[in-house]
């Protein structure tokens, strides 16, 4: 006898992991997913990182951050039209734009190194992709319930009640798409103002393109397409196989332990059964929509829901809890045979990951300590490269630009140094003294002159230096005095 | 085509029933956004002829609805551009040269305009970057045949140099002394070492003692005695090291035997008075200006 029933006190679901490989067709529509609520540790982790990036995001424009007059009091702000980014006590400038570079080298190598400790904790958790998601499922189950009733939505016939249902659901998608387009563009302007301008359409035209354009994105992406842009669209599932190993903590279920799955405690011929029932409360939660119990699949972004779901399936039957949970593959292999388990934290690849971190971190705040507040940049003429003078001297131009990265006005001293015999003249002004007006650039036009009889072979290496009035910085640039081959 | 649609085995996918060498073309759908953004070229195509120029007929084309064009779009351009620099161009017809030179947004609106000016209009002779060539000079340089003070810079530029077409043009006319047989060969030849001698060039003592009062009987009236040149009448300073022709005495024997007399279009004639002043203080910024 082969009887049919389900494990007492344990809901089973009718789901089928639409998204598992075998499931999937390139001819077939997108089935869609119904998640079901999950409820456990954590389903709670999960809302308060929610909580705290959305709450980064949203706040971080409306921080202030006083720098003194004439500059910004916004604690983060780009500001492409005064061309320089604001960052607390960080002033950058454009040409300093490796610092950008640099940081988001360290963002992606800090990637790799949770990803080889934690698997795909960023995906799972942290992802806006993933955060917003989760955020359009809040309002989708608030306003159409859960996962039963949104399936008899879908099939019950178009009326009056499902418009009602479907209208909210869209319209508060739309809202919080708009507002997530809406917060973007106040990291790129004053947010008090711009928040007025955009009240009364007074805002520039590249606001409201922009925070259409980020609406669409995050209604679409969030709301209707989903899981698709984890599987089709987003690079990092593929990429991330290298960053794993058999020592990296994955969301796994123990086979060896659930296996064989059955929904009694013994099967019809006798044989002990595993501990998994066999009740698809992981898949019917899984947002991706597949089974964790096929083992690693690339479809997997690691939310854990799977882990809470079959805890608390566990905890009814009375067997132990984490049949699926945060485990090492090693590990895994070493339970199935009894051994005890060890996590290896430290391998080649983290202390790899870990190192060059550390250092390219270090090396910025070295740089960013040490920056000069003010700069040369000087641009020999090349056209003409050289003037020959009526005495049968020598005239180069260049043209200098000096930056005072300081926020009030500086008088510097511009000199030459290592061209014997030579004089600097300062085209429109007496003297070598600059002003630079605050938190600016001036270029100015300078002549240097070797006169006739002095050494001057086709090309002399020299320099600019450029001095603060009270001598406390100094910049130089090198450059060279061009005359006849 | 195969009559049977054949799947192949480690896809799992259709093929489409080619063939070559037992390979078979696996059948996998096109993506279906990129289906989408396909019809959507094609929707853009066709309403973009409707409304934009496009189809070639046998004496016209199609205008299209909104009638665009680029040759319009470029009058309106330049049409604003004008527009757009009136006020400034008022203030330079209205400034006096000397004033622009102290005024720096007037300077640098007058300095741009006479660098496009130059490039177009200038070039061609004096090159593009105004270091000049052999015959016409270098304008970087504090050589100046007819002045480089501001007001004689822009005469230059308004009258020319000897083109015959403007009254006032710039004029004067070195003899050709050996073609018009003012002095011999032997004689020309002293004349050039002693021109020579005035810049502290190489040269032959003896010739240039000899070349001497044959200088100052020919050549001084217009070059000055001691060769320091007269701008009245464009005569170069022979002292300096800058030679317009060329400073060896081969070709300074040339010179002075066939004469030089450079010419130059009176610009008055084709340029609005602010272009002129734009290009003055353009030409007198360059590092010479007096």
């Amino acid at each position: 006898m082969n009887v049919q029933a389900t494990t007492p006190g344990v809901a089973e679901f009718d789901v089928r992991p639409v998204n598992k490989k075998a499931n999937r067709s390139f001819y077939a529509k997108r089935v869609k997913i119904h998640p079901k609520r999950a409820q456990g540790a954590f389903r709670r982790l999960k809302w308060i990182v929610m909580a705290v990036t959305l709450t980064i995001y949203y706040v971080t424009p409306w921080l202030r951050w006083s720098r003194g007059l004439g500059a910004p009091d916004q604690a983060v702000l780009i500001d492409f039209e005064h061309r320089r980014f604001y960052f607390f006590f960080i002033e950058l400038w454009p040409q300093e734009v490796y610092y950008f570079t640099g940081l988001l080298v360290m963002a992606g190598i800090g990637l790799f190194f949770m990803t080889s400790l934690a698997g795909r904790v960023w995906c799972g958790y942290a992802c806006p992709q993933t955060v917003w998601t989760d955020l359009f499922l809040v309002v989708e189950r608030a306003v159409e319930g859960d996962r039963n009733a949104r399936i008899r939505l879908d099939k019950a016939p178009f009326g009056i009640a499902k418009l009602r249902k479907r209208a909210t659901k869209h319209a508060l998608w739309l809202l919080i798409a708009l507002a997530t387009g809406g917060g973007w563009v106040f990291y790129f302007a004053d947010a008090p103002t711009l928040a007025r301008d955009l009240l009364q359409l007074q805002a520039p035209m590249a606001a409201y393109v922009t925070i259409g354009i980020l609406t669409f994105t995050t209604y679409v992406f969030g709301g209707l397409m989903r899981e698709q842009v984890c599987i089709y669209m987003c690079p990092w599932p593929r990429i991330q196989g290298a960053m794993l190993d058999e020592e990296s903590l994955v969301v796994t279920y123990h086979e060896w332990r659930g296996e064989p799955r059955g929904k009694h405690q013994k099967s019809s011929t006798g044989a002990r059964l595993g501990d998994c029932v066999d009740c698809n409360a992981c898949v019917v939660v899984c947002p991706m929509g597949i089974d964790i119990r096929d083992g690693q699949q690339l479809e997997c972004i690691t939310c854990a829901l799977c882990i809470d779901a079959c805890n608390g399936v566990m905890k009814k039957l009375g067997r132990p809890a984490n049949l699926i949970g945060y485990d090492t593959l090693a590990n895994d292999r070493r339970r199935a045979v009894g051994q005890p388990t060890h996590y290896r934290l430290w391998r080649p690849r983290t202390i790899l990951y870990a190192t060059l971190w550390s250092v390219l971190g270090l090396f910025m705040v070295y740089a960013l300590a040490t920056r000069a507040d003010l700069e040369i940049s000087v641009l020999h003429d090349r056209s003409p490269m050289f003037v020959a003078l009526m005495d049968g001297g020598l005239r180069n131009g260049y043209t200098v630009r000096a930056l005072n990265k300081r926020h009030d006005e500086r008088r510097l001293h511009l000199a030459i140094a290592g061209l014997p015999g030579a004089e600097l003249t300062i085209v429109g002004q007496q003297g070598a003294d600059i002003v630079v007006p605050p938190d600016d650039v001036r270029s100015i036009k300078a002549y240097v002159r070797l006169p006739t009889g002095a050494v001057r072979p086709p090309s002399t290496d020299f320099r600019f230096v450029l001095t603060d009035a009270v001598g406390r910085s100094s910049a130089q640039y090198d450059t060279v005095f061009r005359g006849p081959e | 085509m195969a009559d049977q649609k054949h799947i192949d085995d480690f896809s799992g996918t259709s093929t489409t029933g080619h063939e070559w060498d037992g390979i078979r073309e696996l059948d996998t759908p096109l993506p279906r956004w990129w289906l989408w953004t396909f019809y959507a070229t094609i929707i853009f195509a066709v309403v973009y002829w409707v409304f934009m120029p496009s189809w070639p007929g046998v004496t016209g084309y199609a205008r299209g609805f909104l009638g665009y064009s680029s040759r319009a779009a470029v009058d309106a351009s330049m049409i604003q551009a004008k527009q757009a620099m009136a006020g400034m161009r008022d203030r330079l017809a209205t400034t006096s040269l000397a004033d622009i030179e102290k005024s720096p947004d007037l300077l640098e609106f007058a300095a741009a305009g006479g660098r496009s000016a130059f490039a177009v209009n200038c070039s061609q002779c004096h090159g593009a970057d105004a270091g000049g060539r052999r015959g016409f000079p270098n304008l970087n340089d504090d050589d100046w045949l007819w002045g480089g003070k501001l007001d004689d810079v822009d005469f230059t530029i308004t009258h020319g140099v000897r083109n015959g077409a403007d009254p006032d043009a710039r004029s004067s006319q070195m003899p050709r002394f050996l073609a018009d047989g003012i002095l011999t060969q032997a004689q020309i030849g002293d004349v050039a070492d002693y021109a020579l001698s005035l810049s502290g060039a190489t040269h032959d003592a003896v010739a240039a003692a000899r070349g001497q009062p044959l200088f100052a009987e020919n050549c001084a009236a217009c070059h000055g005695d001691k060769g320091e040149g007269n701008k009245d009448f464009g005569a170069p300073r022979l002292s300096d090291k800058i030679w317009l022709y060329g400073g060896d005495r081969n070709t300074i024997i040339q010179s002075i035997s066939y004469a030089r007399n450079g010419v130059m279009p009176n610009w008055g004639a084709r340029f609005d008075a602010e272009t002129i002043k734009e290009l003055t203080i353009y030409v007198h910024s360059l590092g010479g200006g007096q």
